[in-house]
This record gives C-alpha cells, sequence and structure tokens, in this order.
C-alpha cells in the first residue's frame, strides 16, 4: 500500500523555480458550501515545507471545514490543492494518505478496545494476514518511540491510556503511515499543562526531521508558543497570514473576532460578605465502590468566585453532581446556614433550584440542553414547573417562547430565533442559552462548569463578563474548569482539587501556574509535604 | 451401559439442534461485530428453511436447494443492508420487518405453490442431506466406548453439521487474524476510526450484513433439509432469537458462541427426549420441559453471565462528522 504513495498525484508539474523549494500545501481558491452556509469562502493559503502554521479563528470559522477537505473528508465545491509544487487530488481519506498527510482528530478516531499497536495498523496492512502487519508495526513503532520521544506501549489497549497518550498514538498513526505533512485539530483541549508541553517538544522534533505541521486552535497562547506563521480565519475567509514573531495575542483576537477584545477579564477586587455555602467532609462513593470524593471542606462567600482547579476526573464533576441534586453524598452541605438533603427525596435538581441553586454543568450537550428540542423548550429545563411556564391544565408555551425571546435578546443569542433546535446553536450561543436560563432566576449560588469549552473568543468574553456581573450583585459562584487561565483570571479564590481531595487553596495574585500545575498533580508546594 | 447409550444418544441429538443455532450464532456474529445489530435472523432461517425445501422438491436437488435457501437469505440480509446501511434506518425496524415478511410469505407462498396448508412435500432421496457414514463406522460399533462415541456422535451426521463445525475455528481466524476481521471489527467499534484511515464504512458494513445472509442460509436450509425432511409453517421456532441470546452469552466471540449453542441444543434434546420426568415426589410437566431454553434465554439475557459489551458502534448508522 505504503508502495503507491505519489502514484495518485497528478504529475502536473509546477513551474517553481529550482531554488526555492515549493511550499509543502498550498490551497488554491477553495470554497465550500453546506446548503445555504458558506463555510470555505476563496480560500487560499500557503504553507512552506518543516514549517509549524497555525490556523486560529472563532467556532465556525471554517477551520475544521478546510482541514477537512484537505484530509480527503469533504470534497471543495471549487479550488485546487497542490501538495509540494504538484496539484493533487484529493477525492477520499485513502487519497489523503497517498498524497502524506495525516491528521489528528479533536475527537480521536481510535478503537478504544483495541491495542495501539492495531490501531496503527488498521488501514495500513501489508496483506491479508495479521501477523506479519503487526510485527512489522511493532518495529517501527520502538524506532519512532525513539526518534521522537513518542513512547506508547503498544500492546497497551486504548481504553486504559490517559488522553495524552492516546494523543501520541494518533500521531504515531500518521507517521506511521509516512506522513510528512500531519494536522492537529485542537491539540490540547483535552491535555494537562504538562501534556501539551510534551506534545509541543514532539511537534518541533518532528519540525526538525523536516515535516510540515499545521494546527488549528484556538488557545492564542499556544499558537504564540509553538508556530512560525499563523493564517486567521473569519466567517469562511481566509483574512491573511503572518510571521508569528510579528503578532501578539491580543492582536490575532482582534483578527479573529473583527474586533477589540479584552483577553484580560476586567473586573475589580471582591467584596465577599457572609457565607452562602458551606461543604464540610463531604463523601461520594460511586456505584463501583471507588470513592471518588474524600472528605471535602469548602465554604463560598457572597460575592465571590471560587475556582476549582483540576485535571478532569479528579473530583470536580462529582463535587458539581452533589451540588447540583443528581448525585447522593455524606457530609453536610449548609446553603445559607440551612442543610441541603444530600440523600432523600429533596435531593434533586428542581428542589436545589427552588433553593437558589442555579446550575451550568459542566457538559452542555449532555446535561445542559435537549439538543433535539428547540431553544424555547430548553429554556423551561428545570424550571418547567414554574407557575409562569404552567396554565391551569397545560403548560404556557407562549410564556416559555416569549421569555427564551427575552433571553437571547439579552444574550445575543445567535440567531435569535427560539424555534430552532438546540442542535443548531454554535457552541458559544449554546451555552448562553443555559446561562441564561440559570441565571435570570437571581439564584444565591451559581455552579457553573466549563463554562467557555468549545466556546469561541468572542463569545468567552460576553461569558466571562456575565459570571463578574453576576459576582458583583452579591452572588456566591463556585467555577470548576481546566483551563487555568480562566481560573487564575476569574478566581477571587482557588482550590485545587486532586484525587478527590482539595490539594490547598491560593490565591490567584499569589500563585501561577506552575504552582497550581504541581497541585494539580498531586504535589504539597508548602515544603512541607512532598508528593502524597 | 444403558445409561451411557442415552447420553450418547442425547449428545447426538444436541449436535444436530445445536447446528441450526450455531449457524445463525455465527451469522449474528459477523453482523453485529461489523456494527449491523440483526433481529431478522429468525426471519432469514425461516426463508432459507422454506425455499430449499421447496427447490429440493421441486428440483430433487437439494445442492440447488441449498444454494435457493442462500440465495433468499442474502437477500433479505441486502434488504437490511439498504435500510440500515444506506439509509440509516432503525436497524431493529427493519429486523422486525424481514420476521413478519418471512414467517407470513412462506405461509402464503407455499400454499400458492404446494397446497399443503404451508408445508412443502416431504423430502426424500437426494432431496434431502443424506447422513454421512465414517469410514468403519460399522465396525466399530460394538466397541465398548469408543464404538458408540464414533459411530453415533462423531459419524453419521450431514455434511452441513461438519461445515458448521468448521466455520467456527475459520470465523476465530477471519476477525482475530486478518486484515479483513480487524477491519470488520473496527468497524463495529468505531466507524469513524475505519473512515479516517481511509476504509470504506460502507462496504465493509455490506461484506458484514452479506456474510451473516449466507450463514444464515445455510441454518435455515439444514433445518428443512438436514435435521426434518421438509418445510413446516414457522419451523424456525424461534431459533434466530435464541442464537441471538447464545451471541450475548458468548460476548461476540465464535468459540463461545460453539459452547453456547451445544448447551441451548443439549437442552432442547433433553426435553426432546424426556416428555415429563418423574422425580419422586412430583413430575416435572413437558410444557416445562419444552420451555427450558427459552427459560434460559431469559436467564441468561437477565445478566446471569457477567457483563456482556456489545460492539460500540452497533445499531447505529455511521455519519460522517468533521
Amino acid at each position: 500500500m505504503q508502495s503507491s504513495v505519489n502514484k495518485e498525484r497528478q504529475a502536473t508539474a509546477a513551474p517553481a523555480s529550482p531554488a526555492t523549494p515549493p511550499p509543502a500545501i498550498e490551497l488554491k481558491g477553495i470554497s465550500k458550501a453546506f446548503g445555504p452556509v458558506q463555510a470555505n469562502k476563496d480560500i487560499t493559503i500557503s504553507v512552506a515545507k518543516g514549517a509549524i502554521h497555525g490556523i486560529v479563528g472563532e467556532n465556525g470559522a471554517g477551520k475544521s471545514t478546510l482541514m477537512s477537505i484537505l484530509y480527503g473528508f469533504y470534497k471543495a465545491d471549487t479550488g485546487e490543492v497542490w501538495i509540494d509544487g504538484k496539484l493533487t487530488a484529493i477525492p477520499d481519506s485513502q487519497a489523503a494518505i497517498r498524497a502524506g498527510i495525516g491528521m489528528v482528530h479533536q475527537h480521536f478516531k481510535l478503537v478504544e478496545n483495541f491495542t495501539v499497536l492495531e490501531n496503527v495498523v488498521l488501514g495500513a496492512e501489508d496483506g491479508p494476514r495479521l501477523t506479519p502487519s503487526l510485527s512489522k508495526a511493532r518495529k517501527s513503532l520502538t524506532q519512532l518511540a525513539k526518534e521522537y520521544e513518542l513512547d506508547v506501549d503498544p500492546d497497551a489497549l486504548i481504553q486504559d491510556l490517559s488522553v495524552g497518550h492516546q494523543q501520541r498514538v494518533e500521531i504515531l498513526k500518521a507517521l506511521y503511515r509516512k506522513a510528512e505533512i500531519l494536522i492537529l485539530d485542537e491539540p490540547t483541549g483535552v491535555l494537562t499543562p504538562a501534556e501539551a508541553d510534551h506534545l509541543f517538544r514532539i511537534l518541533r522534533n518532528l519540525k526538525n526531521e523536516g515535516k510540515t505541521i499545521l494546527v488549528i486552535t484556538h488557545k492564542l497562547r499556544e499558537i504564540m508558543d509553538v508556530t512560525d506563521s499563523v493564517s486567521v480565519m473569519r466567517r469562511g475567509e481566509m483574512k491573511g497570514t503572518i510571521p508569528t514573531s510579528t503578532t501578539s495575542p491580543e492582536d490575532l483576537a482582534e483578527r479573529m473576532v473583527g474586533r477589540k477584545v479584552l483577553l484580560k477579564v476586567d473586573k475589580t477586587p471582591a467584596n465577599p460578605a457572609d457565607n452562602v455555602l458551606e461543604i464540610q467532609n463531604l463523601e461520594v462513593i460511586d456505584s463501583a465502590g471507588v470513592r471518588r470524593l474524600k472528605g471535602i471542606d469548602l465554604n463560598i462567600r457572597a460575592g465571590e468566585i471560587l475556582g476549582i482547579a483540576g485535571v478532569s476526573g479528579n473530583g470536580q464533576s462529582e463535587l458539581m453532581e452533589v451540588l447540583g441534586g443528581y448525585s447522593n453524598a455524606t457530609g453536610s452541605v449548609k446553603l445559607n446556614g440551612q442543610e441541603l438533603d444530600l440523600t432523600g427525596k429533596h435531593s434533586d435538581g428542581q428542589s436545589r433550584r427552588h433553593r437558589g441553586i442555579a446550575h451550568v454543568p459542566e457538559d452542555r450537550h449532555r446535561e445542559g440542553l435537549i439538543l433535539e428540542f428547540s431553544a424555547w423548550e430548553n429554556t423551561a429545563f428545570g424550571y418547567h414547573n414554574e407557575p409562569e411556564y404552567n396554565g391551569k391544565i397545560l403548560m404556557d408555551n407562549a410564556a416559555i417562547h416569549q421569555t427564551c425571546a427575552e433571553h437571547m435578546e439579552q444574550f445575543d443569542v445567535r440567531p435569535p430565533n427560539p424555534s430552532l433546535h438546540a442542535r443548531n446553536f454554535s457552541g458559544g450561543n449554546q451555552q448562553k442559552i443555559v446561562l441564561a436560563r440559570e441565571i435570570s432566576r437571581n439564584p444565591d449560588l451559581l455552579l457553573i462548569g466549563q463554562p467557555t469549552r468549545g466556546v469561541d473568543v468572542g463569545a468567552i468574553e460576553f461569558i466571562h463578563q456575565q459570571i463578574i456581573a453576576l459576582r458583583d450583585q452579591g452572588k456566591a459562584i463556585l467555577l470548576v474548569s481546566v483551563e487555568l487561565e480562566e481560573i487564575l483570571s476569574l478566581s477571587d479564590r482557588i482550590a485545587v482539587m486532586f484525587d478527590g481531595q482539595v490539594m490547598g487553596e491560593r490565591l490567584p495574585e499569589s500563585t501561577n501556574e506552575k504552582e497550581l500545575g504541581l497541585l494539580m498533580a498531586g504535589m504539597d508546594t508548602s515544603g512541607n509535604g512532598g508528593a502524597i | 451401559m444403558e445409561f451411557f447409550d442415552t447420553i450418547i444418544q442425547i449428545s447426538d441429538s444436541a449436535v444436530r439442534l445445536a447446528i441450526p443455532l450455531l449457524l445463525a450464532c455465527l451469522a449474528g456474529l459477523f453482523s453485529e461485530r461489523g456494527g449491523i445489530f440483526d433481529i431478522g435472523l429468525e426471519g432469514k432461517m425461516l426463508a432459507a428453511a422454506f425455499l430449499s425445501a421447496a427447490v429440493a422438491a421441486a428440483t430433487g436437488n437439494v445442492w440447488l436447494g441449498l444454494a435457493s435457501g442462500i440465495g433468499i437469505s442474502v437477500f433479505l440480509g441486502l434488504i437490511h443492508g439498504v435500510a440500515s446501511i444506506t439509509f440509516r434506518g432503525d436497524q431493529l425496524i427493519s429486523g422486525v420487518a424481514i420476521n413478519f415478511l418471512a414467517a407470513g410469505l412462506t405461509v402464503v407462498i407455499g400454499q400458492a405453490w404446494f397446497g399443503l396448508g404451508g408445508r412443502t412435500p416431504p423430502l426424500s432421496g437426494s432431496g434431502r442431506f443424506a447422513n454421512l457414514e465414517w469410514p468403519v463406522a460399522d465396525a466399530l460399533q460394538d466397541v465398548p466406548v469408543v464404538g458408540p462415541i464414533y459411530a453415533e456422535l462423531i459419524s453419521g451426521h450431514t455434511v452441513l453439521v461438519y461445515v458448521a463445525l468448521l466455520i467456527v475455528p475459520l470465523s476465530w481466524y477471519v476477525l482475530f487474524r486478518t486484515r479483513f476481521g480487524l477491519r470488520l471489527r473496527a468497524v463495529g467499534e468505531n466507524p469513524g476510526a475505519v473512515d479516517t484511515a481511509g476504509i470504506s464504512v460502507v462496504r465493509l458494513r455490506y461484506s458484514a450484513v452479506i456474510i451473516c445472509g449466507v450463514l444464515c442460509g445455510l441454518a435455515g436450509a439444514y433445518l428443512s433439509t438436514g435435521l426434518a425432511a421438509g418445510f413446516v409453517k414457522d419451523m424456525s421456532a424461534g431459533r434466530g432469537f435464541i442464537a441471538l441470546a447464545a451471541l450475548i452469552f458468548a460476548k461476540w466471540r465464535p468459540v463461545q458462541a460453539l459452547i453456547a449453542c451445544l448447551l441451548f441444543g443439549f437442552l432442547e434434546a433433553i426435553a426432546n427426549r424426556y416428555q415429563s420426568i418423574d422425580t419422586g415426589a412430583f413430575e416435572i410437566p413437558v410444557q416445562f420441559m419444552q420451555a427450558l431454553p427459552y427459560i434460559l434465554t431469559v436467564v441468561i439475557l437477565a445478566g446471569f453471565i457477567g457483563k456482556a459489551i456489545p460492539p460500540k458502534a452497533g445499531g447505529e448508522a455511521y455519519v460522517k462528522e468533521r
């Protein structure tokens, strides 16, 4: 299979001068429409061989569509793809692989109950029998691991690997197929800071070997750290390519959104009053008998944002679930001095909302919204028994519709159409629908998980402003986020969770990402403990 | 010695009864490993049983019957494929539709062709699969222990029985030691991984459905031309569903599927032999014995076997996403 590399390339040589090598990738006039939506408009871009090139843009700017065209997932309506100075037709992914293009998708395309080796070999087998292919791949993986710091146990099952390792498998898959061009879609979304650093080292190693790397991301800091040049996309159009050394995060954000954006959250010092939430010795044991929370003590005061930092899966979700009322626990949680029921019949989302706890769940697709329902229906969830949404017998749909329309106006949801299915809004607009629903009821406590996951720069700014505004009204806010930057810039106090425990509390002005990163990894940084 | 003979006879009958289950179970295995849930095993088996018997009766050639049985089963499988792969329909619904179609059409067409109330004429001679007598089976018959095992249990089955038993290791090899098997298992777990690797999800899933059709066809043909001598209305008698239960029992693995099907076959054989069992204190009624395989199915499905994790992408049509 590998021997047929290049055969498919149409050998129409480009009139490039012999002195400068042709660009690794050249896209000329690519356009792609999905129905009435023009996802890519006449995109032209050129990426030099051996460069790390970033593509930034808001959600829906067309980055992923463009890369999917390059990887043969979609066919462009018009336009040409030139690889190494040759016009190349890429009708499907097989052709892209043959042209030396590899892609690491945002959501990994791995078979979870296969071994690393089987995943690497899948689609690149040498013959109908598996055993020779597997032993050849095993040798090749050892080689690649040595060359690029890509160590993964070839016999491990994917489901037993951390996301960082799974990502390495995706990179190995591409390299095993002799990829010269590697596309990474939002590669650090799920990584810890340390894992992200390791990834960047791998990328630099690959670059030194002459590979060309395309990184799609909305994280501007990464673009600044790792790329040589960067292209900005906005609403399906290419807004220009610039060397990274001549730009700044603020400049890139402005190009992406089309107006000045405040990257730094603008907030005044907090004015905390009385305790709103007091958590004592909170314990959660899951159905498999594993202790997920091991005696949590926390408190949040009115007019204060408590940020919970931590690598996902260290108990933050369980904490949110208990407070949100859909998971049982032992211990004590007091809201405004009154106990919350943690086990009995008043432990559910609706009772919690009655008590003044609003909840923006971490996973808005699974817990925040019903994607197949319209926006106005989603507006009522959790509050559907409220008198103003109900007539004598039937629900007052007109009232819900009306409320939704008001929310959409206040929160600048686009398109402002309450009848549209939740699925059809972008991530940022979906989050605005949830946030509007939760905070428009004047809650005492807001639980908000991953407020800006999958949300574009413009909407992030808006959502952050809303959270700060709520704090300034004297509400207590519990913020859970895996984005350290977000925790640092929003929180008035930071608690770090590791393995179901609170490792310590820090003030944002007197700590930094490094210290928090160590706490997140379970290291005590106070100097008297060491690792747990 | 009489007890030993009884065991041999029951085992012999268990093997015969397990074969249609085994073939259907392996059919389901290929389909579900490829991500297509197939509740229509029953219908495909029934249609194949009917057409095999009908063609064998008309032509007197059981091989033509077998080919027709496989043909109709593959055809129904392709209907399931078109509905669930090409048009991304609900796999349960199209499977159920195939079951209804087969249950109704076999009787209606059978009546129209033969006028025997939905039966086909009894098959004999070359219209049926004959039992293959192995060499020196007769001579060994009277040797104690080894004789009956060889002559009754090992020798004296139709060719389809041996074929079915050979398909078990073959399936294992194909699934776990070949490129096709790797891709098939992958497409049932994560079709996205297969698609991005540049392999056609649709083509793989169609091949799964076709293999499933061939195996169901064998199962059906065996029912009417091997196990019995002719087609009787509803003769598959829920075997397609028991095969699905056996598939879950076997956790989608070929060798375990053989064991599960032998267990079901054994229960059915006992039920057939002992119409009722007198325990001394009370009598176990015949209805209970006949219900045993089905009761076992329910018990198994209620989760007595530990965690059986089906192929993750099973039952879902693949839609390309960015």
